[in-house]
């Protein structure tokens, strides 16, 4: 276990997350989350989905991958527009977050590349590369940042009991390890072949539907 | 603000937010406003842009809890183009966005100054929240906090890290004073009590250039950051 770990798996850490809810506000406006067993589920199912594409692109980059390569993977693993400039969105501001931790030369190459942001999954396996952690951290951090961004949003949005929707976590954190193998093993493996494809593409389409329908709200409280 | 002392008394730097863009010129000053809900923040920030743009040039970023309200009633009243007006989203958070993670607004101010600059001016408008919400030093170079007289006189009394610390604190609607029962004389005694030296303006948007006393005072501001 490593201390930079902790600080960039943090809620705290200032890159934006906390505006967004990874879909949780339109499944509980669809009344498919509505208290702690059903945001267990959610949760199960966005782990096990985005947030294992997403674990696997951050141990890749991580590993070394070449960033602009994992970029392209990250869009052709992300197919709502909505999700896209989100992912985008929220990769620029945990690069800035990064950049003040981690002063790094690969760091500063990847924001002249992508003046428009990254993914988020890239930017925090690079984040992650730059602190020192090991890509089987970083792929923890991505798997541990899909569940619990939402699991904050639900509690604010519906008021749930903090210390139930705490433990539905601590239920899921057995799950996130092997999330976690899984997706540094395929990040190895597309390490050796230099190529992507080995990378989990595990979607989530209702997720992608929730992400087109939200962008489109007038009254939302999160920003995603 | 003290923009000649580097640090402030505890010996903490003052500003922290890089002062130049990346071509060497002087970026905006950039002014937070916060407060209450309903204590008139918009219509402040309405009121300054119809008193200044014809001066200088402009944008605003707006906070709001959870609608973009505050960035349509901007719109609609024509303050400014509406390519100058971005509207963040705060997860039910205001406080967080313009404090703890200023990321959100990091990003819209410097994609405003890319796409409409060069701006010389920048307000930031936080989501109306509680007497605690104040702007990060890494965000905004001056704030200004924004009561009202109906919101209670005791207000000022009450303290806390908006009225105390902020750098401009402006007590608007005295217009309704007689009629909520507020006593000006001891909002101004409280105000001084908490402020000391930092200053306060009592005013009425709903008056012909009631405005008029802020506008001097963010006038002021950007000559002193000009200046440096």
């Amino acid at each position: 276990m490593s201390g930079a770990l902790l600080l960039l798996a943090d809620g705290r850490f200032p890159a934006g997350g906390h505006a967004h809810s990874g879909g949780v506000e339109v499944a509980v406006r669809a009344g498919l989350v509505k208290d702690a067993d059903s945001l267990a589920a959610f949760l199960t199912g966005r782990l096990h989905t985005t947030g294992l594409t997403a674990a696997g692109l951050a141990a890749a980059a991580a590993d070394g991958f070449d960033p602009t390569g994992l970029d392209e993977a990250a869009d052709a693993r992300t197919p709502s527009p909505a999700l896209r400039a989100t992912s985008r969105r929220l990769g620029r501001q945990l690069l800035r977050a990064a950049r003040a931790c981690w002063p790094d030369p690969v760091l500063d190459g990847l924001a002249a590349a992508h003046p428009g942001g990254a993914h988020q999954s890239v930017v925090l396996g690079l984040a992650a590369r730059a602190a020192g952690l090991a890509p089987a951290e970083a792929a923890l951090a991505a798997a541990h940042e899909s569940v619990n961004g939402p699991a904050t949003a639900c509690t604010r949005l519906l008021g749930l009991d903090p210390y139930q929707v705490v433990a539905v976590l601590a239920r899921l954190a057995p799950e996130l390890d092997t999330v976690a193998d899984a997706a540094t093993r395929a990040a190895a493996e597309a390490v050796r072949r230099q190529d992507a494809w080995p990378l989990p593409a595990a979607s989530a389409p209702l997720l992608d539907l929730f992400a087109e329908r939200h962008s489109a709200w007038k009254v939302r409280l999160f920003a995603s | 603000m003290h923009r000649d002392h580097p640090t402030d008394e505890f010996g903490a730097p003052r500003a922290t937010a890089p002062t130049e863009l990346s071509g060497g010129r002087r970026r905006a000053l950039r002014i937070g406003l916060g407060g209450p809900v309903g204590s008139g923040k918009t219509a402040t920030v309405a009121a300054l842009c119809r008193a200044l743009r014809a001066e200088l040039s402009l944008a605003v970023v707006t906070n709001d809890i959870y609608t973009t309200e505050d960035a349509e009633f901007l719109l609609r009243h024509a303050v400014l183009p509406p390519e100058r007006i971005t509207a963040v989203e705060t997860g039910c958070c205001p406080h967080t966005a313009i404090r703890d993670d200023i990321s959100a607004n990091l990003e819209a101010v410097e994609e405003l100054e890319a796409s409409v600059g060069p701006l010389d001016l920048v307000l930031l408008e936080s989501g109306g929240d509680n007497l605690t919400a104040t702007f990060s030093r890494g965000l905004v170079d001056a704030q200004i906090f924004v009561i009202d007289v109906a919101g209670g006189d005791k207000i000022p009394r009450k303290g806390g890290p908006g009225v105390s610390g902020s750098d401009l604190l402006v007590v608007n609607k005295t217009d309704l004073a007689p009629l909520v029962g507020a006593d000006l004389a001891v909002m101004a005694r409280d105000a001084k009590a908490q402020r000391g030296e930092l200053p306060t303006l009592f005013c009425s948007l709903a008056e012909p250039d009631g405005v008029a006393p802020i506008a001097g005072w963010v006038r002021e501001q950007l000559a002193r950051w000009r200046a440096h």
